[in-house]
């Protein structure tokens, strides 16, 4: 008896299930656009700043697009489970949001043809796979600028993750840039290998202001840095999110990254079914890479100065990384008036002259 | 003292602070297992901790009352996990996945709108001269109350343990609760206090992160603390005195390797970052290696289901 209920049941069941899709199929698809998130949307940073950008598509498109996003995702073998369970739950775009999930998105790509996937920050394309990235180390050389004017003590502390090209050439720029302002600039690295672990930012920013660091920057994702920088009264600046609760001092410029243009540009072109895999790198002048407020702790004089190097790079009359730049080593790099070109830029395993410590390979 | 361009002492009075929360949270699963259950939900427990903590001294501008509503909340959730597992008899390791996973969605939702707040600051307690003592001083005299509340915990928890007629029937039902209830020992009871607290000790942990060390509130931002604490209490193989060594020791060097990078020392990074955890794990092994198994053993009860039927 029971069994024969249960039997009942299910069938009734599978047939409204079987009803059910065949409805959804006949009205106009929503587009299903997944998101793999590294931290949670609420850590002020990184991942905060993405899923502002799934929520402009969702508000540009609305009915027409449905997101989902999984959060926390470790970067390694379980991120493939995690986009493997995007991509069999019916959706045809997915963002991979960070550098470490790159295998993990080709792996199941591979197994995924008709999906379009794209990767945050990576550089592996396939014919359909898309990465993205912006050009942080331009934001980098303008917070560079601040930092080199503001530092008293001349050493300036980064919290840097983990060494793949990405960070180091944010390390590099604002060296470069700090440099040039003030000649006693000295950049002291605290690698952290961690996106997102407050307590241990906050140890790494710890440890740097007991050794005299006066300006802090950081490429990790939390705002944890902030509070530390706060109770020692040293600055810091926005890390991929405007960070404005703790303007004005600490923080006293951000870095911004707005996907959210590039979110939705894709997003159509999927629907438009003109997807290519292509490889974007955009920065200051598409206004991907933002500058936040400069606050007024910092000198207008000064402020003009960052400013101008803003203008500067996002017209393309300024690069970054221009010769002449010699490598840690003293080797040449960059001749008087030569550019760095992306394709070393996109590899960038080197620190420049003048840098102290090693790259951990 | 400077070694290295690194005041040994202020690295030791930072590496108490790195410690704490674990040490605190550590020693709440240790005497949840010598009960004899198993509760993998610390994480979960430390967060709620974090968030209800952070929300209720913001609230109230005072430190103290967030750490006690942090002790609540710990102890909440452990009451939650104690009626599934204990009065319907859920799984145990199941269950203490789905309680990480619930607190950190939950305090997820707690924290909506206390991002970026500064919370009151915690005030270090003032020993007058003692704290001036060259070395000794910042190191044993300038802490915080929670640093020396997290020592005495560590060092009751030893004592009750150890010495006390309750402490050995917490053992013994952790050991064994078919004899412990023959006895007349309310087994379900004694888990339950045992549980709840485990969890105040976790959510005194988390709001440690929250108030103290960080000092602000993120979300997730115990960022696997509470796994760590866990670990701790394996390899310190049950035992109070070496969940204290191992949570200092992995504090310590975790602490460590950021200063030396800090201060340029030319260490391979690599081996600085997994540093705590190899000398945490080489340490405790060398400790219990020579007495045998025995002392390794963990309570025999521990994550079996205990069901009076008669």
């Amino acid at each position: 008896m029971k069994r024969r209920q249960f039997l009942a049941t299910s069938a009734i069941a599978g047939t409204a299930l079987g009803l059910g899709l065949a409805g959804a199929a006949l009205a106009q698809d929503p587009l299903k656009v997944g998101f793999i998130y590294v931290g949670v949307p609420g850590d002020g940073g990184w991942t905060y700043q993405h899923d502002q950008g799934r929520l402009a598509v969702e508000e540009h498109f609305g009915d027409a697009v449905e997101t989902t996003f999984i959060e926390n995702v470790p970067e390694g073998a379980d991120a493939e489970r995690a986009i493997t369970q995007l991509a069999l739950s019916g959706h045809k775009l997915i963002f991979t949001t960070s550098f470490g999930f790159m295998d993990a998105t080709l792996n199941v790509a591979q197994k995924f043809p008709d999906i379009k996937f794209e990767h945050a920050t990576g550089y592996k394309q396939a014919p359909n796979v898309a990465t993205y990235d912006a050009r942080f180390y331009e934001g980098r050389a303008v917070i560079g600028t601040i930092a080199g004017r503001m530092s008293k003590t001349g050493k300036i502390g980064y919290i840097a993750s983990f060494p793949i090209p990405e960070v180091i050439q944010g390390i590099n720029s604002a060296y470069i840039h700090a440099k040039k302002v003030n000649p006693d600039a000295q950049m002291k690295v605290v690698w952290v290998y961690t996106w997102f672990d407050p307590a241990k930012e906050a140890d790494a920013a710890s440890a740097l202001i007991a050794e005299g660091v006066d300006v802090l920057m950081q490429h990790t994702d939390s705002t944890a840095v902030m509070a530390k920088a706060q109770e020692a009264g040293v600055y810091a600046f926005g890390q991929a999110s405007d960070m404005t609760a703790y303007a004005p001092k600490p923080r006293i410029s951000s870095i911004i990254d707005n996907w959210a243009p590039y979110y939705i540009e894709r997003t159509q072109a999927v629907i438009d079914g003109t997807w290519e895999p292509l490889a974007s790198w955009k920065g200051i002048g598409d206004g991907e890479v933002v500058i936040g407020e400069i606050s007024d702790e910092v000198p207008a004089e000064v402020r003009d100065e960052a400013m101008a190097l803003r203008d500067k790079i996002g017209s393309g009359e300024y690069h970054p990384f221009s010769g002449p730049l010699n490598k840690q080593d003293g080797s040449a790099w960059l001749a008087e008036g030569e550019a760095a070109d992306d394709a070393t830029l996109s590899g960038m395993n080197f620190y420049v002259e003048g840098i102290e410590g090693e790259i951990p390979q | 003292m400077v070694i290295g361009g690194i005041d040994i002492v202020l690295l030791i009075a930072s590496m108490m602070v790195a410690a704490t929360p674990i040490l605190l949270a550590a020693t709440g699963e240790m005497v949840a297992e010598k009960s004899g259950v198993l509760n993998l939900g610390v994480e979960g427990m430390m967060i709620i901790g974090a968030i209800s903590g952070f929300a209720a001294a913001v609230a109230t501008e005072s430190p103290f009352v967030g750490f006690m509503a942090a002790a609540v909340g710990g102890a909440v959730m452990a009451l939650l996990f104690a009626l599934l597992t204990q009065y319907l008899l859920s799984n145990q390791v199941a269950t203490g996945l789905a309680l990480t996973l619930f607190g950190l969605g939950l305090s997820a939702l707690m924290g909506q709108g206390y991002q970026g707040i500064k919370p009151p600051p915690t005030a270090k307690i003032d020993m007058g001269p003692l704290s001036d003592i060259p070395g000794l001083g910042p190191i044993l005299f300038n802490h915080d109350w929670v640093v020396y509340l997290s020592l005495l915990l560590v060092g009751g928890t030893w004592a009750f343990l150890k010495y006390t007629r309750a402490g050995l029937i917490l053992r013994a039902v952790g050991e064994s609760h078919d004899a412990a209830h023959a006895l007349g020992y309310r087994v379900i009871r004694v888990r339950i206090a045992a549980l709840m607290f485990g969890g105040a000790l976790a959510g005194l942990g988390g709001a440690y992160l929250s108030l103290v060390r960080v000092p602000q509130w993120t979300e997730g931002m115990t960022a696997g603390a509470g796994w760590i604490a866990l670990a701790i209490v394996v390899f310190a193989s049950w035992k109070a005195e070496r969940v204290l060594l191992g949570a200092y020791l992995f504090g310590g060097v975790t602490v460590l390797q950021l200063r030396l990078q800090a201060a340029g020392i030319a260490i391979p990074v690599q081996v600085l970052s997994m540093a705590p955890y190899l000398i945490t794990i080489i340490v405790l092994v060398i400790m219990s290696a020579p007495r045998g198994r025995a002392t390794l053993a963990a309570p025999a009860a521990l994550g079996r289901v205990f069901h009076a039927s008669h």
